[in-house]
């Protein structure tokens, strides 16, 4: 929380109008700066509302927009007063919008009355993350006949070059299945699971893409990430999960267009 | 300089360079990605003109540099600076301007515009046009931002008049003395929000038509319209809004008429940024302006023949 | 440090055998199918199907207008209202739903 200690204006001399202007942007305790008026001297309290207002809301507005799954889940009323804290808390830092909300899941995980939803900033995390992937440069994707070329022998050794909008998340959560259901336009039903979700995002082409990776696929696909050798990685997910089925991950990766290139390693 | 002449696009903006000339005007709308496929399957031939937000394109890649370079093919394209922070008293973010150069490298837009406005302030972005007195100080160092602008794109912007909601008490000037001597130092020309005159004019009690007879209307190379919105002051006076989320307001296309009967058609921007409705409703508020350009595109052909006679 | 590989170089040549050859349709489109498409106004090309969900990030500014809408004052929200997570339920049985703990607090 700020302090609620209103910061007398500066005066605004020359090049000082900035400061004195900012404070009172973000907290509503400040009062109006001394050297802003209406018109003959009118009173501008108001007037120094719509520039409060056009702040917090856009900046509020921007989080709905990035985040319309865990708008959806919290409902309007919910996620804009969570929103107007974290505004207020860390107003963007850069003049692209689509880069704000970085801290916002953070933000979730240590709200106070969000507590009862301890999955929703993973949710919040892969919006995030589909956003980056929507930004993100445009790139070839690995085709399954170049991985298919590999002579045998050599494919322990090989190492793989993400495509730029590749991100995995991990989650304790059904994180996956909740950003799912409510991302989609229909009613969401009763979630049944309780697994584990982690997530790969990706996009291939235009459409961003979001795919459940199981425990041990997302080791894997995150040791790839990485740089590590498939070999490696692949172990790694074995001893993760002894379940772990490196067929069906190459498949999802493949699939996915979550590499753009392969190299020869080792 | 650019290479404005050799563009087949940039047949229109000849004139733009030369405000005194410019006897052909466009309409155009905000570009909307959801209205992209309407566009693309709109059968007229529409020669109208798309405006977009710089910021929103500073991405990487992905669907809005597709969409963009699609309807770049077809239309002309202005690009509209909104967080460059040109009125703030601090230095103009480097980064952030040759991330604006390259987007004007790479679409070879028609129209580059930004605001007397800033944003920025130490490590915080704003997001919203604020505004700033009109005073020797500033005056200077909204030039030199100005002057940098330009430079790093090689390039005149057009700068947008703000609407405004308060006055500075140290300001020492009025905003058209203010706009008129940025022009005459930096050599930039004007993008006329008739809208924010309007609102402004209403929210300060004075005259629209009075701050337009004393604007350099010789310099506007494109207008703004927009909807606005209603509020009260503390007084309970009317408090305007510049709310981009309605059509156009009457008083404000009478203005429209005004101004372009003094200075000829010019290049016209329906701006709808919330509440946006579907593209019919947006081109049809287009198509309005476009009747009022093209009926005094008439008379203005005629003046200047008469002239050449 | 000596780490046994469990999964050898003929294993990962199995599933990679294995990924390729369930593989035949489902491959993602080029970049020159991907233009095919956007010039043929299909929809799906650009994203639009979130439409209005991130309309201040993927392209249209809230950058650039005024709000009318006063909302720059409010409470914290101590319950869900109209979201959809008493959907939920969680791991360990604990449910998602939500009891409302308060009313609004001015915060």
């Amino acid at each position: 929380m700020r302090s609620v200690s209103p910061s007398p204006p500066e005066p605004a001399r020359g090049c000082r109008y900035a400061e004195g202007f900012t404070p009172g942007l973000l907290d509503p305790s400040c009062t109006t700066p001394a050297f802003v008026a209406g018109p003959n001297c009118k009173a501008a309290d108001r007037r120094f509302n719509v520039y409060r207002n056009n702040v917090t809301v856009s900046l509020m507005n921007a989080l709905a927009d990035i985040f319309p799954a865990t708008l959806r889940i919290t409902g309007e009323a919910f996620f804009r007063a969570m929103a107007r804290f974290h505004v207020r808390e860390t107003p963007p830092t850069s003049p692209l919008l689509f880069e704000y909300g970085r801290d916002f899941p953070d933000f979730i995980e240590r709200y106070e009355y969000a507590q009862s939803m301890p999955w929703l900033a993973d949710v919040a995390r892969i919006e995030r993350a589909w956003l980056d992937a929507y930004h993100a440069a445009d790139g070839g994707v690995l085709s399954p006949a170049e991985l298919a070329a590999v002579p045998p022998d050599r494919l322990g050794y090989l190492v793989f070059e993400a495509h730029p909008a590749t991100r995995i998340l991990r989650s304790a959560f059904p994180a996956v299945t909740i950003f799912s259901v409510n991302r989609a336009s229909g009613p969401v039903g009763r979630i049944e699971t309780t697994a584990a979700e982690s997530a790969l995002v990706t996009r291939p082409a235009l459409d961003v893409e979001v795919r459940r990776l199981a425990p041990g696929a997302d080791r894997f696909l995150g040791g790839l990430v990485a740089g590590e050798t498939m070999e490696r990685a692949a172990s790694a997910a074995g001893e993760v999960n002894a379940d772990f089925d490196p067929a069906a991950a190459i498949r999802t990766m493949l699939e996915a267009g979550a590499f753009a290139a392969i190299r020869h390693g080792g | 300089m650019p290479e404005l002449a050799i563009h087949p696009d940039r047949g229109a903006s000849a004139g733009l360079r030369f405000p005194a000339h410019a006897i052909d005007g466009l309409a155009g709308t905000s570009f909307k990605h959801q209205h992209l496929p309407s566009i693309l399957a709109d059968e007229e031939q529409d020669r109208g003109f798309f405006e977009v937000h710089a910021e929103n394109y500073m991405g990487a890649g992905g669907p809005p540099h597709a969409a963009l370079a699609r309807i770049r093919e077809d239309h002309p394209v202005s690009l509209h600076g909104v967080a460059m922070s040109i009125g703030g008293p601090r230095p103009l973010d480097k980064a952030h301007l040759g991330r604006f150069a390259a987007l004007v490298e790479r679409y070879e837009p028609l129209l580059v515009s930004e605001h007397l406005a800033w944003s920025t302030h130490g490590t915080a972005y704003y997001n919203d046009l604020l505004p700033l007195p009109y005073t020797e100080a500033t005056l200077r160092r909204v030039s030199e931002h100005i002057d940098e602008v330009q430079e790093a794109i090689g390039r005149r912007i057009l700068l947008e008049n703000p609407s405004t909601y308060l006055l500075f008490k140290e300001s020492t000037m009025s905003e058209t003395a203010f706009i008129r001597e940025i022009v005459r130092r930096t050599g930039c020309g004007l993008l006329l929000d008739v809208n924010n005159v309007f609102v402004s004019a209403t929210n300060h009690g004075y005259s629209a038509l009075d701050y337009l007879s004393n604007y350099p209307l010789g310099d506007v190379g494109e207008i703004h319209l927009a909807g606005h919105a209603e509020q009260q002051d503390d007084e309970g006076d009317l408090l305007l809004i510049d709310s981009h989320d309605g059509p156009v307001a009457d008083a404000v296309w009478r203005l429209f008429d005004i101004v372009i009967g003094r200075c000829g058609p010019m290049p016209t921007l329906i701006e709808w940024d919330s509440a946006i409705p579907d593209w019919p409703v947006l081109k049809a508020e287009a198509k309005a302006a476009q009747s009022i350009l093209d009926r005094h595109a008439a008379s203005f052909g005629q003046e200047k023949m008469h002239a050449l006679g | 440090m000596s780490v046994k590989s469990s999964i050898n170089s003929a294993m990962l040549a199995g599933a990679v055998a294995a990924a390729v050859s369930s593989f035949a349709v489902a491959a993602p489109l080029s970049q020159d199918e991907v233009k095919a498409a956007m010039d043929a106004g299909k929809e799906k090309c650009y994203g639009v199907a979130l439409k209005g969900q991130n309309d201040c990030a993927a392209g249209p500014g809230t950058t650039c207008q005024a709000t009318s809408t006063v909302d720059y004052q409010g409470n914290a929200w101590k319950f869900v209202d109209g979201g959809t997570c008493t959907t939920m339920e969680l791991p360990g049985g604990r449910t998602g739903s939500m009891e409302p703990l308060s009313r609004d607090v001015p915060s």
